[in-house]
């Protein structure tokens, strides 16, 4: 496990992926929804982010901007800079992305099933890239798919290249997946929601496989999840969005510790606790706002127990607090302060 | 709205008692003739009594036959073996008008709030549907205010009656979904996997609601999930089952303070607990491989290709889910033991 980093320290040479100001909306025809709203982080080698949101808040389509899959229409990037080795993705030619999707940068999504092509063994799909993108023989790319799929503990992996995705359980199908986008060893692995199809037993095995590939293979790491659990476990840093912004960005101990956004304090503890048996759990009131009409101000402002006159008039921005970590909140600080949990 | 009319309600009297149930799914072979080559012992001997008022939660992963229990229970599916009561009156030899009236004590909250209602029909037709089946339940005239009731009761607008499920989210959806199962005023719920399908924050907003409910009508509910947090907040009992048979039972305090069974506390011990200061001084037991097929469930205890501690006798010798030496609660292990 690296040193959590502040969120506002550069490293000398830049951050090895640098997202500035990203903006996407999705045109339909029912109207513009402005999935992401100026989004930026960063990560550097060997530590892993958590990205932490529910369903609507645009974590998975900041991943898919990144990688550069992202249906256009109805998505329109409309600003922003998405940096790798300094370098902005968003300016370069689609064969050029090609030459960082899956050697530099790969993904693995939350449905293996649905991942992975039900007429291929999986042998041949994991091989696909070798053969196609790094012109291995049939023969180095079988020795190859061995290693790999040894890598990520299949069992009896030579005698299992034959086989077709549904022959493989839940976890060994995450497992193939993990296999495939590991195959041109990429320093940065974007694991969107991996366990979430999971059983917990197996969830605790790909999440230790997860960690133990990234320590040994110095990848860098972003994991997508809503999860709070999964998140204490595994993540260095934690970038928490809603609606479209990262609302609040620290490390994962002071974070939970303390949280300084009202979103993050309310999701902290409005969660059941393995280890509690509680009476009523506190709720965050009311639901997420349509993307096509998000509130004035601070869009978290209409479910927000601090809210005041100014949240519905003046967008917050990030508040820089003292320990390099960062809440867009007019009341961060008061919100870090108040212990009433 | 009154609460359930019933005769006799007196609090932690058993109100379902379900014996040694068993469903096998046969796997067959060929067209024409098919020949029965085995069966999915989906459900394996299942035994346990719910009383009034009382939630029992009921984990386990996919595959350890806890939806095809609800699905017994709610007569969808009919058992091989083994019986159900329900209020005294038997479950399964039940037809008729006799069925007609089991059914209308014990409904059912799904979980998939997206696909369980009709994308065509109003609101007010889907929790009033109930009232089409069972007529009784209430006279023509009064059904569009008995609904207009439930809607409230469940913390949605009465006046968004006339409104299709598209127009709610996901939350609201489950919030529909639960004033349907009470729209009868059933004395049991089941609830299978209801807040799973849910965002975190809405997630806490339904369990409220679900435990509010029941204190107001009296409910039980059999609710089964995979989250054992959620699990531990809601219940008042636990089982923990797996391929097909309840490993363990107990008492909330039983199962999570004083687990005895080792596929429990495998799994209370890889649930993820959200407190960083807790990663790597948490002791978890990692358990390899996947669970066996129910088509082919290993021999004796179904759990013992996985486990630590396993012998001889396990091969050999189901265990029987009862009070063992190490803490009294029922738990099928050989070796049961408390966990230090």
């Amino acid at each position: 496990m690296s040193q959590p980093t502040p969120a506002s320290a550069t490293p000398p040479g830049g951050h090895l992926l640098d997202l500035r100001d990203l903006h996407v909306e999705f045109r339909t025809q029912e109207g513009v929804a402005k999935v992401i709203n100026g989004v930026s982080y960063h990560l550097d080698p060997g530590e892993t982010l958590a990205v932490l949101g529910e369903s609507g808040s645009g974590k998975s389509v900041t991943a898919q901007a990144i990688m550069g899959i992202l249906d256009s229409p109805p998505a329109h990037i409309t600003a922003g800079q998405i940096r790798y080795r300094g370098r902005d993705l968003l300016s370069l030619s689609e064969e050029q992305r090609r030459q960082v999707r899956g050697r530099e940068i790969a993904m693995i999504f939350q449905d293996a099933l649905s991942a992975l092509n039900p007429v291929f063994p999986v042998g041949w799909q994991i091989g696909e890239t070798l053969r196609q993108r790094l012109g291995m023989s049939r023969a180095d790319a079988r020795r190859r798919v061995v290693e790999l799929m040894d890598l990520v503990q299949i069992p009896a992996a030579s005698k299992r290249l034959g086989d077709y995705p549904h022959q493989f359980s839940g976890g060994m199908r995450q497992r193939v997946m993990i296999a495939m986008a590991l195959a041109m060893e990429p320093k940065v692995l974007i694991a969107d929601e991996p366990t979430t199809a999971l059983d917990v037993t197996v969830q605790a095995q790909i999440m230790d496989l997860l960690a133990d590939l990234r320590r040994d293979l110095d990848m860098a790491m972003i994991l997508i999840t809503h999860d709070l659990g999964v998140v204490a476990d595994v993540a260095d840093r934690i970038a928490v969005m809603y609606a479209g912004r990262i609302v609040e960005h620290a490390d994962v101990r002071s974070l939970y510790r303390a949280p300084a956004h009202p979103y993050t304090k309310g999701l902290l503890d409005s969660i059941p606790r393995l280890d509690q048996r509680g009476g009523k759990l506190a709720t965050i009131r009311g639901l997420p706002p349509n993307l096509m009409r998000i509130p004035s101000g601070c869009p978290f402002h209409p479910r927000c127990p601090y809210a005041q006159q100014v949240c519905v008039d003046v967008v917050p921005h990030d508040l820089v607090l003292g320990d390099g970590r960062t809440s867009a909140c007019h009341f961060a600080q008061e919100v870090r302060d108040d212990r009433t949990r | 709205m009154t609460a359930p009319a019933s005769p006799t309600k007196v609090r932690g009297e058993t109100i379902l008692s379900v014996d040694h149930l068993v469903k096998h799914f046969p796997i067959t072979q060929g067209v024409l003739f098919r020949k029965k080559i085995g069966a999915v012992k989906a459900v394996d001997g299942v035994s346990f009594e719910l009383r009034r008022g009382e939630t029992l939660g009921i984990v386990g992963e996919s595959g350890c036959g806890k939806s095809t229990l609800a699905r017994l229970l709610m007569r969808l599916e009919h058992p091989t073996a083994g019986r159900a009561t329900l209020a005294g009156r038997d479950l399964f030899a039940a037809s008729g008008s006799e069925l007609r009236r089991i059914r209308r004590n014990m409904q059912m909250v799904m979980q998939d709030p997206y696909t369980s209602l009709n994308p065509r029909m109003t609101v007010g037709d889907i929790i009033g549907e109930p009232f089409e089946i069972h007529p009784e339940a209430a006279p023509k005239g009064s059904r569009q205010r008995r609904v207009q009731e439930l809607l409230d009761v469940v913390g949605l607008n009465p006046e968004h009656i006339n409104r299709y499920p598209h127009q709610f989210s996901g939350g609201q959806r489950q919030r529909i979904g639960i004033a349907r199962a009470l729209a009868l005023r059933p004395e049991v719920i089941v609830c299978d996997e209801p807040v799973s399908a849910l965002d975190v924050s809405i997630q806490a907003q339904v369990i409220n609601l679900l435990e509010e409910l029941q204190d107001e009508f009296g409910l039980s509910y059999i609710f089964i999930a995979h989250d054992l947090s959620v699990v531990r907040h809601i219940s008042d009992r636990v089982a923990v089952m797996y391929l097909g048979r309840i490993v363990e039972i107990g008492t909330e305090d039983e199962i999570y303070q004083r687990a005895t069974h080792p596929y429990t506390q495998a799994l209370l011990s890889a649930a993820p607990v959200p407190d960083p200061d807790a990663r790597g001084r948490r002791s978890v037991i990692r358990l390899h491989g996947d669970v066996p097929s129910p088509a082919d469930p290993p021999s004796g205890c179904h759990f013992r290709t996985r486990c630590w501690k396993a012998q001889e006798i396990c091969a050999i010798q189901a265990p029987q889910a009862v009070p063992r030496a190490a803490d009294p609660h029922p738990s099928a292990c050989h070796f049961a033991e408390v966990r230090t």
